[in-house]
């Protein structure tokens, strides 16, 4: 057998603890399998690499990717991440542990998660966060679920119609199948409309309902009075957030929320195609119990010193089985880190300085878009760093000018508009660039 | 050994009725608590919630475990405990001394359906 | 490891910063013009800290933790091989980490999930995988999601019940509640495998298709399997392969070839991508030809972890035809080298050849006397932890009282497995003469066994709830 590095053993080891085992081959442990299980042809696998075929062979694929400064937005957003956030994330103590189920090898894990589900409620303005979710979408369709757990005999959960596309998809899938029926709630200028709420509430069955804080138009939404028509009805309010804006916007507790979701990558996680990132949940502690996901908690050890521990376990798949309030298992942990370094870099002053950058770029690349005599304004409303307008060639064409000119941006959206979104990464030297490559 | 009282019915899934009048009020046994060990939380209906005989009206919680309560009477919620929700350590320092809710119940005959002192302790001998 | 009692914020001093940004621009507006209504009243209470601060505070909290580069973890079920190196070099470099997920023709990312797809279909059988899932639960959720939309595609309105054995994941029977089904509990014979006696009557026009792992999470290959999936394919359900369990197969046994229709994958026990403290991880649901149709079930935002795929895919790479072979095979030989040096100490349930992982049921002499209670399974696991090992998955599965469930994996040499048997050896001793040694435990940790009760009773779960009492 040629060696491999992953595998330690030598051929003498092997026969020495065959024989411990009191079988003569690697072939006799698997004597339980019926033979025609066994499979005897040659495995459909390219020839094993070496490492530096390895690292070649992804260099090579990296180059056929285009390289493009990225405008867009609609749920996946380019901050910048700071150098400490891989060099802590990459320490093999968080990296290669597990879930930390032994508590007392595990302090390290279970003090970040700790502060993460601090800085989600502080943010947030709720008062009990769980330890990370897969995604945002799925955040909102287990906040979906947990509305209707809530709520007990009601059915229905109203969903805005301004959330980003892929969370309503998600959110439907999930519905789908629990058997929950969701209702859109009409967007009016751009923001979820009220009356539209109002209506559905009256046509009850409502156990709550999910809407943006900053939506997929890019604007900064209006939610007064939504709670407490949802109150009054007894139903629950979910808004689904953005956690970079959140430092300068209400928050949901402010708007009278009992839920507040979102994902968590504006928060220096690399776009990396799509993932990872993590989902953030959070709720009034009146529905601590319903929470799906992993919760740590303080108490002491015998000795009496501060200690964290994995607790409200009993609403858990492993204690509940088809009971639990979710079939969630793992959380998204080391993502959850990225985010809790990444809040303790920023810290209140950095996170307001990101929003102004946004805010200032954004708005300027606005102007200059609307000066090439190319689009239309939409919608009159505050934005922080994404917005749409209506444009007067075919996006598709605006699209292939950008990428020619080395950018991404000008996402189509349902409603055939185009939108844009500056991140405090992008310089105002790419920006007139970007506009001047949509002039020609 | 668990302390079984005189005086009251008991369901199979270790719950206690004591009656008065048309109220039926249900707790815990002492065998269940002890089950249990140590009780962090005590989940139960709100007032005015229907429960049924036999399915679930909430559920007790350890550190490693979770026990569904089961009605073992028809009716209506018309009282909760909040004493236990606020400490549910009351459960497992007198378990028949804190009661967890208040049933009015609307069929009575359902009582005959229950274990009386003596059943309940042959029943959690075996 | 050394205990250090920390949290990022009582380190905050007022004013101090640990961010570098450009400057704002002096004259234009900021955020201070949005309007007041939609603006929060009070700044956040995040930390105020230097770079440093964070650097030190970070790396102290990691030296309390333990993962598998620090030694060895047999923590069944969760399969914590080794995670190379090269993985973590590759997922990081910069023209995959900055493509942004609804960019189009991304030819080199591209070409990661065929690559992957069809190695995945080489190892499984299956014909084609979906990578939307973000863990394995997540997997489970999609592979019944695609269950129900095939019977529904046919008419088939009445299948909303599944079949899964009394010996299953937690996480099963949760997904099929998630997914609308209704759980049907098949039991386990006294050899610990499913019953095929019991399962038979279950089988009508409501079952949508059973949830199998195999081998099951004793560790025990389902013989029976052929028979079970022709009764279950003659009812009209389909068979779910629950892969947690796939790693002693890998190289050797394929679930598509045992009658298998769907299954999940955890990329991060079976591919080698990092656990990093409970994920991500990715949970790729792979399907035979007829349900290829569904795969396109929606459950996550984007395309699924790339992250975590990428390294999975260059895992696989260096694996290759060749070492694949011997991949399952040197896991089930671990387990079987354990099982066979410790079960004069320890009680073996069943006792039979198992595959990459087997249960205990716990001490043989446990040390119990007139005056002292004997030591638990817990007390075995966290005395493990003064000697410098991760214990196995404890009171898992429920099947047995005192369970203690082992699971090597074949990245760790014999010289570990030797070291790890003597432990376990010298523990058993220590508990026959003293218990009292293993009740205490754990003596050499940062921090002793914490008081999980009033955790639960008075749930403190953020900085802010200490300070209030």
């Amino acid at each position: 057998m040629a060696g491999f590095q992953y595998f330690p053993h030598t051929e003498e080891e092997i026969k020495v603890m065959l024989d411990r085992i009191g079988v003569k081959s690697l072939d006799d442990l698997y004597a339980d399998v019926p033979a025609d299980f066994l499979y005897k042809g040659e495995y459909d696998l390219p020839d094993a690499m070496s490492e530096q075929q390895v690292r070649d062979f992804f260099e090579g694929l990296a180059a056929k990717n285009p390289k493009l400064k990225v405008f867009a937005g609609a749920g996946a957003y380019d901050h910048y991440t700071p150098a400490v956030i891989p060099y802590i994330t990459q320490r093999s103590e968080f990296l290669t542990a597990y879930t930390p189920y032994q508590c007392e090898i595990s302090q390290g894990t279970l003090r970040y998660i700790f502060e993460y589900q601090s800085m989600i409620c502080t943010l947030t303005g709720m008062d009990v966060s769980n330890a990370s979710m897969y995604d945002g979408p799925t955040a909102a369709a287990e906040a979906m679920r947990m509305m209707v757990a809530q709520t007990r005999k009601k059915n229905t959960v109203l969903v805005s119609n301004t959330l980003l596309p892929n969370v309503r998809g998600v959110i439907a899938t999930y519905a789908k199948y629990a058997g929950i029926t969701i209702k859109e709630i009409a967007q009016e200028d751009g923001q979820t409309s009220k009356a539209s709420l109002d209506a559905l509430i009256a046509q009850g069955d409502v156990a709550g309902a999910i809407v943006p804080s900053v939506n997929r138009f890019g604007i900064i939404e209006n939610l007064e009075g939504m709670a407490d028509a949802l109150h009054s009805d007894k139903s629950l309010l979910t808004v689904y957030c953005d956690p970079s804006a959140l430092a300068v916007i209400k928050t949901p507790a402010e708007w009278g929320a009992d839920v507040a979701v979102g994902d968590g990558q504006p928060l220096g996680i690399p776009l990396c195609y799509g993932g990872p990132y993590v989902g953030f949940m959070a709720c009034r502690r009146d529905y601590m119990r319903k929470l799906p996901g992993r919760i740590v908690g303080q108490t002491t050890d015998k000795e009496g010193r501060r200690a964290f521990v994995l607790t409200l376990q009993a609403r858990e798949q492993h204690i509940r089985r088809e009971k639990a309030t979710s079939n969630i298992c793992s959380n998204e942990s080391l993502m959850a880190l990225w985010v809790t370094v990444y809040l303790s870099l920023m810290g209140p002053e950095g996170m307001k300085q990101v929003n102004d950058l946004c805010y200032q770029r954004s708005h300027y690349l606005y102007g200059k878009l609307l000066e090439t005599g190319k689009f239309q304004p939409v919608f009159d409303a505050p934005f922080l760093k994404e917005f749409v307008l209506k444009p007067l060639v075919s996006p598709a064409e605006l699209q292939k000018k950008l990428s020619d000119a080395g950018f991404f941006g000008a996402l189509e959206t349902e409603d055939g508009y185009v939108s844009f979104c500056v991140t405090e990464k992008r310089s105002y030297e790419e920006m007139d660039a970007l506009v001047e490559s949509i002039r020609k | 050994m668990s302390k079984v009282l005189e005086g009251l019915k008991y369901s199979d899934t270790h719950e206690w009725v004591k009656v008065e009048g048309e109220i039926a009020i249900i707790g815990v046994t002492d065998f269940a608590q002890k089950e249990m060990g140590e009780i962090t939380y005590v989940d139960c209906p709100d007032v005015d919630d229907d429960v049924e005989k036999g399915s679930e009206f909430g559920a007790l919680e350890s550190v490693k475990a979770a026990s569904d309560l089961f009605s073992p009477v028809s009716g209506t919620v018309t009282e909760v405990n909040d004493a236990v929700v606020d400490d549910p350590r009351l459960v497992n320092d007198d378990a028949f001394g804190n009661w967890i809710i208040k049933v009015q119940m609307s069929d009575a005959s359902e009582l005959d359906d229950l274990m009386d002192a003596a059943a309940y302790k042959a029943f959690i001998k075996e | 490891m050394k205990y250090y009692n920390k949290l990022i914020f009582e380190l905050s001093k007022q004013g101090r910063t640990g961010y570098s940004l450009p400057q704002t621009c002096s004259k234009c507006a900021g955020t201070d013009a949005i309007p007041t209504a939609l603006r929060r009243e009070k700044q956040p209470e995040l930390p105020q800290v230097s770079e440093m601060d964070v650097v030190r505070h970070y790396t102290n909290l990691s030296q309390m933790n333990f993962g598998v580069d620090t030694g060895f973890y047999p923590l069944g079920s969760c399969t914590m091989k080794y995670n190379p190196k090269i993985n973590e070099e590759i997922a990081a470099m910069p023209a995959f980490a900055g493509i942004h997920p609804l960019q189009k023709d991304v030819a080199g990312a591209d070409e990661i999930y065929k690559g992957l797809d069809q190695a995945l279909a080489a190892i499984t059988g299956m014909k084609h995988f979906t990578f939307k899932p973000c863990a394995g639960a997540h997997g489970e959720l999609t592979g019944l999601m695609i269950i129900r939309e095939y019977h529904l595609s046919r008419g088939d309105t009445r299948r909303t019940r599944i079949i899964v054995p009394d010996s299953a994941h937690g996480t099963n029977p949760a997904s099929a509640a998630v997914c609308g089904l209704d759980v049907v509990v098949v039991k386990s014979n006294a050899n610990g495998l499913v019953d095929v006696e019991d399962l038979r009557p279950l089988l009508d026009d409501t079952i949508a298709g059973i949830m199998m792992t195999n081998p099951n999470t004793l560790g025990l290959f389902e013989k029976d399997i052929r028979e079970i999936a022709s009764l279950v394919h003659a009812s009209g359900g389909l068979l779910y392969y629950d892969g947690a369990n796939m790693n002693p197969l890998i190289g050797t046994v394929r679930p598509g070839d045992m009658g298998f229709d769907v299954m999940h994958l955890n990329l991060h026990k079976s591919f080698s991508t990092p656990h990093g403290g409970g994920g991500p991880g990715s949970g790729p649901v792979g399907v035979c030809e007829k349900l290829v149709p569904f795969l396109g079930v929606n459950v996550s935002g984007f395309n699924g972890n790339f992250g975590v795929i990428m390294r999975a895919y260059a895992y696989i790479l260096m694996l290759g035809r060749q070492n694949v072979k011997l991949c399952g095979k040197l896991a089930t030989l671990g387990a079987n080298y354990i099982k066979e040096s410790l079960k004069d100490v320890y009680k073996l349930p069943i006792e039979s050849v198992c595959k990459h992982e087997f249960v205990f049921d716990g001490l043989i002499n446990d040390g119990a006397r007139e005056d002292k209670e004997g030591a638990c399974t817990l007390d075995v696991a966290k005395r493990l932890l003064d000697f410098g090992y991760h214990a196995p998955t404890i009171y898992f599965p429920l099947l047995f009282h005192q369970a203690i469930m082992i699971e090597p994996t074949e990245t760790e040499s014999k010289e570990t497995l030797d070291g790890f048997i003597e432990v376990m050896r010298m523990i058993a001793a220590e508990a026959a003469q003293d218990p009292d040694i293993l009740h205490g435990a754990p003596h050499n940790t940062p921090i002793s066994r914490p008081d999980e009760t009033t955790a639960a009773r008075n749930p403190i779960l953020k900085y802010w709830d200490a300070c209030a009492c």
